[in-house]
């Protein structure tokens, strides 16, 4: 039982930063223009949240105020993130230059960034930022006492929680609410499906686009800060792929935020197969075979390929995404 | 004040290397339907579009009941209560009819979508003006009459006083050119003012006050409709007397060119098939035209002889050759030319050159290659001696990009590289859509002149007066049967329609004459 709800507390903490960086990239998507530097942008995020914790540890004034400072980091990573996806934005939607180099340089640079500016903040050759733990919810917050034997619902809601969970659900619900039920969502898609079409309505195709790509930079910075969290041992200038993860993700979620959420759980949940591999009883251990615990690891990205294969043909990208508008153009 | 709700006065706009309109003065009156009438390229969706502010003219004013005004916008149009119905729709197609329409000019309540109250006032609407729509309906569903019954309803929802029409009849078949015709008539008694694109000079006659012809961008002139008549216009638009109707030779035709042997073709839109096995020959020396209405199979029939799409059963074979199982090319090679229905799907590369467009079906003959490469040089002279000869318009030649022409200058563009092709056979599908007369005439004479050297024509049409003019022989199709076999001498078009209607039927199997 307590595997059980391990297992399930770790595919959460795994689908959050999946769950805010696909939806980051639909909002880029669906006001048209394809966000392929999530990954780049992630690290950003996760970087400066991250020297942002570290900072508020060493001010010892973070461990007094955990919440606030989270809260507050989780703002420092969206910022961050979101400056830097106007540069693709800048890019793409200003100068119409090819989205996908835009984004492949901005994915370039990130890392390279970062660890120089680890380096230059912590020393030469210290590349990880840790991550203090005081960040982590417990039941203490809620005035509970934290038991020795935990049952199930407790061992599964406090194993790994952090306010980027319940902020992840709120940006969920609030999402589904904006794309769907209001004014800014209608146009946001229209821009995405026939750009023309917005235009000769009046509304500004190049500012939806720059608010789309905004939004994605904020919350795939906010995700970057997720995936460090959840990856455990604190930030080392890279997110491990999680941002093109996350492009899988929103593909195989049809660019709608609840089928995104239902995505985002089932990778997770195969990667934490991969990791617990060794401790889920029924698995199969392979053990003929020279390095047989990678197997498992390789799970979710061979998973992604397949169900890619399966799903992207039959799956609707916006009708516009990735081509440059020109209000000249007919 | 002054009689004319807008006027646009001396405009001039010019795009690299054409005037597309230069000088050019449009007086409306208010309530009047005004007919705007010119050849293809000669600057009519150019002039609308300034005044509906997609583009912004160099010279010239525009005028509103007697005052200047600047339009530099959709939204400016719009606050002065002009709308627009472009020639291609501008319509979201997975967003429901509803969003559409209220797309620019939602009604909220703290920014949330009041749909119901959005859903009440197009429920009235187009009660008031019958302009029937299924608000729920996505947009790609639904039939292209109904596409544009919402694109008027998006102009009636805004309170739009001056309508703009860009070739609203091109896209519809003759039953839905007739309800619109009433729309329209709706629209006036309502005290609208109408401006209105078209070809189709008994439209105008039909249902214009007022025309405005317009040639190579200059304005030609404004005529009284009551004072005039077909051929005044045509004149005036064309500058020289068109011949509305082909001369044609009787011929005698020679041996089977395409053979069409229990054809079946699934359907995309339901699981019937949209082809029933349906069997007919085209002949050398003669044009054979398949008549329906839009949707009885005939997309899904040429889909299956030109090689879109794989039939369920049958044959099909061009001169004795079996060629059911060939791939697009190698028909293509084998004498099968295709003027194809959505131009800019399957006939065009939009972003290309026309010179590119024009060598597509043949840019790996050794003729246009030096050392594995393109020989531009030689590919700029073939397409440059089609320009003049077939005499396709544009601004730069053979370098234009092909998305900026005109749509009737497109056209041209295929016919003109299918046609040379010196094909055994040519298919043309609706190949005078949205086409000027003078095009029409051209392209008519062009498909005799296939027949008239052996080769034989099929010819898909929606127009019955196309169908009777051109063809030898007519087949009408009718939920993807052949329901019957005339010759155009010894018919009429009521019995077409009777059959096309599936009101009649003798069914043809075999389809000799
Ligand atoms: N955006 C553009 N860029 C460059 N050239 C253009 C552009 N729009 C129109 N033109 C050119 O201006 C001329 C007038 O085009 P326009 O579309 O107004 O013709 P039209 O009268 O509407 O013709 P049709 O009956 O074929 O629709 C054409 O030669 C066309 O190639
Ligand atoms: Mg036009």
């Amino acid at each position: 039982m307590i595997i059980l709800a391990d297992i399930i507390s770790a595919t959460i903490i795994f689908a959050i930063p999946l769950l805010l960086v696909a939806l980051g990239g639909m909002y880029s998507e669906r006001s048209g223009t394809i966000n392929i530097a999530l990954e780049g942008i992630m690290i950003i995020g996760a970087l400066f949240s991250s020297l942002f914790l570290n900072y508020a540890e060493k001010s010892g004034w973070g461990a007094s105020h955990a919440q606030l400072a989270m809260l507050l980091a989780i703002l420092v990573g969206g910022v961050t993130g979101l400056i830097y996806s106007l540069l693709l934005a800048l890019a793409s939607v200003s100068l119409k230059a090819d989205q996908t180099i835009g984004g492949t340089a901005l994915n370039l640079f990130a890392p390279a960034f970062a660890i120089v500016l680890s380096w230059a903040v912590q020393g030469q050759g210290q590349t990880t930022i840790y991550i203090p733990t005081w960040i982590k919810i417990t039941q203490a917050n809620f005035g509970l006492t934290i038991s020795e034997n935990p049952g199930f619902w407790e061992a599964m809601i406090f194993k790994n929680l952090y306010l980027t969970t319940p902020v992840a659900i709120v940006i969920l619900a609030l999402t589904i609410f904006l794309i769907y039920q209001t004014r800014f969502g209608l146009r946001l898609r229209a821009c995405g499906e026939h750009p023309q079409a917005a235009d000769s309505v009046g509304i500004n195709v190049y500012k939806l686009r720059y608010i789309g790509v905004a939004i994605s930079g904020f919350l795939a910075g906010i995700g970057g800060l997720a995936f460090t969290i959840a990856a455990g041992s604190g930030f080392q200038s890279t997110v491990a792929g999680y941002g093109f993860f996350a492009l899988a993700v929103m593909i195989f979620g049809n660019w709608n935020p609840i089928r995104i959420f239902g995505a985002a759980l089932f990778f997770a949940l195969f990667k934490v197969i991969g990791s617990y591999s060794g401790s889920i009883p029924f698995l199969p251990s392979f053990s003929g075979i020279k390095y047989s615990q990678y197997l498992y690891q390789m799970l979710p990205y061979i998973v992604t390929m397949i169900i890619l294969v399966f799903t992207s043909k039959k799956s609707r990208a916006p009708k516009a995404e990735g081509i440059p508008y020109d209000k000249g153009s007919r | 004040m002054s009689d004319f709700i807008i006027e646009m006065l001396q405009i001039t706009k010019e795009f690299p290397g054409i005037k597309a309109n230069d000088n050019i003065t449009l007086q409306l009156k208010k309530g009047e339907v005004h007919a705007l009438l010119g050849e293809n390229g000669a600057g009519k969706s150019t002039l609308m579009s300034i005044l509906f502010g997609l583009y912004q003219a160099e010279h010239g004013e525009i005028h509103k009941n007697g005052q200047k005004v600047l339009i530099n916008n959709p939204n400016d149009a719009n606050a002065l209560n002009i709308g627009m119905v472009h020639q291609h729709f501008k319509l979201v197609e997975v967003f429901s009819v509803l969003e559409n329409i209220i797309l620019g000019v939602e009604p909220t309540k703290y920014s949330v979508l009041k749909r119901n109250e959005a859903r009440q006032k197009i429920v009235q609407l187009s009660q008031q003006y019958k302009l029937s729509v299924e608000p729920d309906a996505l947009i790609e569903d639904i039939s292209v009459g109904m596409q544009q019954r919402v694109e008027i309803l998006k102009m009636l929802y805004r309170d739009n006083e001056i309508l703009i029409f860009d070739e609203p009849t091109a896209v519809l078949t003759p039953q839905e050119i007739k309800e619109l015709m009433a729309i329209i008539r709706g629209l006036k008694a309502e005290g609208k003012s109408i401006l209105f694109i078209t070809h189709k000079l008994n439209e105008i006659m039909e249902v214009a006050d007022r025309c405005t012809v317009l040639r190579k961008g200059q304005c030609i002139g404004t005529v009284d409709i009551d004072q005039t008549s077909v051929e005044e216009l045509s004149r005036m638009m064309v500058g020289r007397p068109v011949q509305l109707i082909v001369d044609k030779a009787d011929l005698i035709p020679g041996e089977i060119v395409l053979a069409v042997e229990h054809l079946t073709v699934a359907s995309k839109l339901h699981k019937n098939n949209a082809v029933k096995d349906v069997s007919f020959n085209v002949r050398a020396g003669e044009i054979v035209c398949l008549a329906g209405i839009e949707g009885n199979g005939q997309s899904e029939l040429i889909y299956a002889l030109t090689g879109i799409e794989k039939p369920v059963s049958g044959r099909l074979t061009l001169k004795g050759h079996d060629l059911t199982k060939s791939s697009i090319r190698d028909r293509s090679k084998a004498g099968i030319s295709h003027i194809p229905e959505d131009r800019h799907k399957f006939g065009l590369v939009l972003d290309y050159s026309l010179a590119e467009n024009l060598v597509l079906q043949r840019y790996w003959e050794p003729r246009f290659h030096q050392n594995g490469l393109i020989n531009r040089e030689a590919v700029n002279q073939y397409a440059d001696n089609l320009i003049s000869k077939y005499d396709i318009r544009s601004g730069q030649g053979a370098q234009t990009i092909v998305r900026s022409m005109s749509g009737g200058n497109q056209q041209k563009a295929i016919v003109a590289r299918e046609i040379d092709k010196n094909p055994e056979l040519l298919i043309a599908i609706q190949p005078t859509r949205g086409l000027d007369i003078g095009a029409i005439e051209y392209i008519h004479t062009q498909l005799v002149a296939q027949r008239d050297s052996g080769k034989g024509v099929l010819l898909v049409s929606l127009e019955l007066d196309e169908v009777m003019n051109v063809s030898d022989r007519i087949l009408v199709i009718y939920e993807g049967n052949i329901v019957g076999e005339f010759d155009p001498k010894e018919t009429t078009v009521e019995q077409l329609g009777l059959y096309m209607a599936g009101a009649r039927r003798n069914d043809v199997k075999g389809g000799q004459v």
